[in-house]
């Protein structure tokens, strides 16, 4: 059933124009997901955040001074190729966490992972936590978790699963009228549905009905200067982080700020000047 | 030969005077140890074996008997009362009431178990705390729609004919995790001759392989 059915490839793209960092899609993801919070959420080593809203400035001094925000949930990383060896996946030793080739979606076992943070090592974009210790509810506060998503405890890693329990729920909704179509409104993330300013498009990068797919333009061959890394956008306003490791995230970042592009990876003297009008492997053509 | 004599004279000078040191003919040493092992073997193998699952799974009757017979008689078929809803989930066991659709609060029968039902449940507003035999773990997302709907399967191939039977038996419990233990198995030695003798993780990868060619990604069970 698996192979005989083309396969999904969900992913989301940001626009950082339209965020203005009110943090809803972190608190959205947190209430949706069980994510257990501390007593001092501002301790960051502590602290667990699969959707972290990071702040971005052009370093310029006032009046040229410029802020963008940057929400940053699990990139659900194809890895080189695109062929599912993300970093986390490569590296875990107890199969705690896998890459689903017919959703594209890296998910995490809790019940399977023994908490030896090597995938915590391994991301790029910090979107792994550990528990350091049992999530502690407020009193009363268990009786409101979401059913669709089991607790973790202590020594685990846990991360954004891009809500993947709305997409077992959406397919079943399908399978029960009979179709075999998940439609792209019934599958959609906590984030992505809470965002008052609707920065956050999310569907299925495959299906060139999805809006996700009309912004992002995918690029289906691979980039000629570095056949790692495979889907580049042909759109100019969009970009992924750390575009140039061949990771293939699956989460797309849109900005008309060129600033805010260029803060999208390192880039040495003189090497933005070269990539930053470079769309999709076809401009090199 | 000389070698066995070399031994059993080594092992009565080792040991306590059991037998007669350098007689090999009159070794009660060594068929004292023999047995012992034997004996100690047979203590920790049937202790281990007979006893542990007593200590370790904890026993509960339901709150009262369930007659599926007689149900299946009235309501024709598992779909009236374990149905899937509109959005594809399984509805489980029955709330107090969808009970209601036929029972009241006086009993319809004169059996002791629907007077428990009635005078409990029904006149209390109460739901009944039904022990789930085929509960499984917190992590474990389960689609009834993608088996009955996608695959075709019926209810009996994984649930076994709970149709026919007229008493609700001993819910047992794994003192450890809590699970039912169905889904570990009933049988010792691991035999499995019917899909609901055990429910773990492999049983769903065996017949997901046989079936589909795939055992699935975690996530397609996991949550």
């Amino acid at each position: 059933m698996i192979h005989d059915k083309k396969a999904h490839k969900y992913g989301m793209v940001i626009d950082l124009d339209k965020c203005t960092g009110c943090g809803t899609c972190a608190v959205s993801c947190m209430s949706e997901n069980n994510v257990p919070f501390k007593e001092d959420e501002s301790d960051k080593k502590d602290s667990i955040t699969w959707m972290r809203v990071y702040r971005l400035t052009n370093n310029k001094p006032f009046p040229d001074t410029e802020v963008a925000f940057l929400p940053r949930p699990c990139q659900h990383c194809g890895g080189k190729g695109d062929h599912g060896h993300s970093p986390c996946v490569s590296v875990c030793p107890a199969t705690a966490t896998d890459y689903g080739y017919d959703t594209g979606i890296v998910s995490q076992i809790y019940t399977r992972c023994f908490g030896c943070r090597y995938c915590m090592a391994a991301c790029p974009y910090h979107a792994r936590y550990f528990n350091w210790w049992d999530p502690v509810w407020p009193e009363g506060m268990e009786k409101y978790l979401s059913p669709n998503v089991s607790p973790r405890m202590r020594g685990v890693v846990e991360k954004c699963s891009f809500c993947y329990h709305r997409y077992q729920l959406a397919r079943e909704k399908a399978y029960a009228s009979g179709s075999d179509e998940i439609p792209e409104a019934d599958y959609q993330t906590a984030c992505t549905t809470a965002c008052p300013a609707g920065a956050i498009v999310f569907g299925d990068l495959n299906n060139p009905s999805h809006k996700v797919h009309q912004i992002v333009k995918p690029d289906p061959h691979p980039d000629p200067l570095n056949p790692d890394v495979v889907g580049k956008s042909r759109n100019p306003k969009v970009f992924r982080l750390l575009e140039r490791l061949g990771t293939n995230p699956k989460v797309y970042y849109m900005s008309e700020r060129e600033w805010v592009r260029k803060l999208g990876d390192h880039y040495l003297d003189g090497e933005w000047d070269k990539v930053k009008n470079v769309y999709g492997s076809a401009s090199h053509e | 030969m000389s070698e066995i004599e070399n031994k059993t004279e080594h092992g009565s000078m080792d040991g306590a005077t059991a037998g007669t040191a350098g007689d090999p003919k009159n070794d009660t040493g060594l068929g004292l140890g023999v047995i012992f092992f034997i004996v100690a073997f047979l203590i920790c193998f049937l202790s281990g074996w007979l006893l542990f699952p007593k200590l370790l799974y904890s026993k509960h009757e339901q709150p009262f008997n369930f007659d599926h017979v007689l149900h299946v008689e009235e309501t024709g078929d598992c779909e009236s009362c374990h149905y899937l809803r509109e959005d594809g989930t399984f509805s489980g066991i029955p709330k107090t009431e969808s009970c209601l659709d036929c029972h009241t609060d006086e009993p319809m029968g004169d059996t002791k178990d629907e007077a428990i039902f009635a005078a409990e449940y029904v006149a209390k507003e109460q739901e009944v705390p039904w022990y789930v035999y085929a509960r499984q773990p917190d992590c474990v997302f389960f689609s009834h729609a993608a088996h009955i709907n996608a695959a075709g399967m019926d209810c009996k191939s994984c649930h076994g004919p709970i149709e026919e039977t007229r008493t609700s038996r001993h819910y047992e419990e794994n003192r450890l995790t809590g699970y039912s233990r169905d889904i570990w198995g009933k049988n010792i030695w691991g035999i499995k001759k019917n899909p609901w003798d055990r429910m773990k993780m492999n049983d769903c990868a065996v017949c997901h392989e046989k079936e589909t060619g795939h055992k699935g990604y975690c996530f397609q069970c996991h949550k």
